[in-house]
């Protein structure tokens, strides 16, 4: 399922929205979500999952191809950890 | 580092000031939108969002594995795994903000 099939799915269950409505509220959430984690804050949808950001330190990579030192700076990367109640349904329902 | 939690109410909340949707509709909207993408993910959809990440189902084979305080043996029974990719898009906005904040 891509962004926009999503958003035909929603627009089916909400008739009285305009699609681009339904693509906004999409975006928005995903905005928000991205928003969050770059203020080093977290989200927390309970059932769901949770998305942080981990700090990686900064290091000396190499590379692989001429094995020569890089310096590879300090990084914040997203990170999502799913819910117990959406791993459980994966376990029990579905294919 | 501002270290908060968000939750869906602070979703919610973004939606109904973005969007002008009733409270009760933007907190419904958000509802609905977490259920579609988990009912795709149970279906064993992989769920893309551009510009955000991926969501896939990954199939996991039984093992041995073994409580490390006692040492003891447990069966792994097979299950299913739910992994994020993040996309590029999103990891270059969290860490242009990461940047911003550390060097203040």
């Amino acid at each position: 399922m891509i962004k926009s099939e999503l958003v035909n799915r929603l627009a089916d269950q909400y008739p009285h929205l305009y699609q681009r409505d339904v693509e906004r509220v999409v975006n928005t959430i995903l905005d928000e979500i991205t928003e969050a984690l770059g203020r080093g804050d977290r989200v927390e949808l309970r059932g769901f999952g949770a998305f942080s950001a981990k700090i990686r330190p900064p290091r000396i990579g190499r590379n692989p191809r001429t094995g020569e030192a890089v310096a590879v700076a300090e990084k914040c990367v997203p990170f999502f950890k799913a819910g117990k109640d959406l791993r459980d349904r994966l376990n029990n329902e579905g294919s | 580092m501002s270290n908060k939690t968000l939750t869906r109410a602070d979703l919610s909340e973004a939606v109904y000031n973005e969007i002008g949707l009733s409270r009760v509709e933007s907190s419904e909207i958000v509802e609905a939108v977490l259920d579609e993408v988990s009912t795709a993910l149970v279906g064993g959809e992989e769920v893309k969002l551009s510009s955000f990440g991926t969501f896939s189902v990954r199939q996991k084979s039984g093992r041995i594995g073994r409580n490390p305080k006692t040492g003891e043996e447990v069966p792994i029974t097979p299950r299913r795994v739910l992994s994020f990719r993040a996309s590029h898009v999103m990891k270059d906005r969290i860490n242009e903000a990461f940047k911003k904040l550390i060097s203040k």
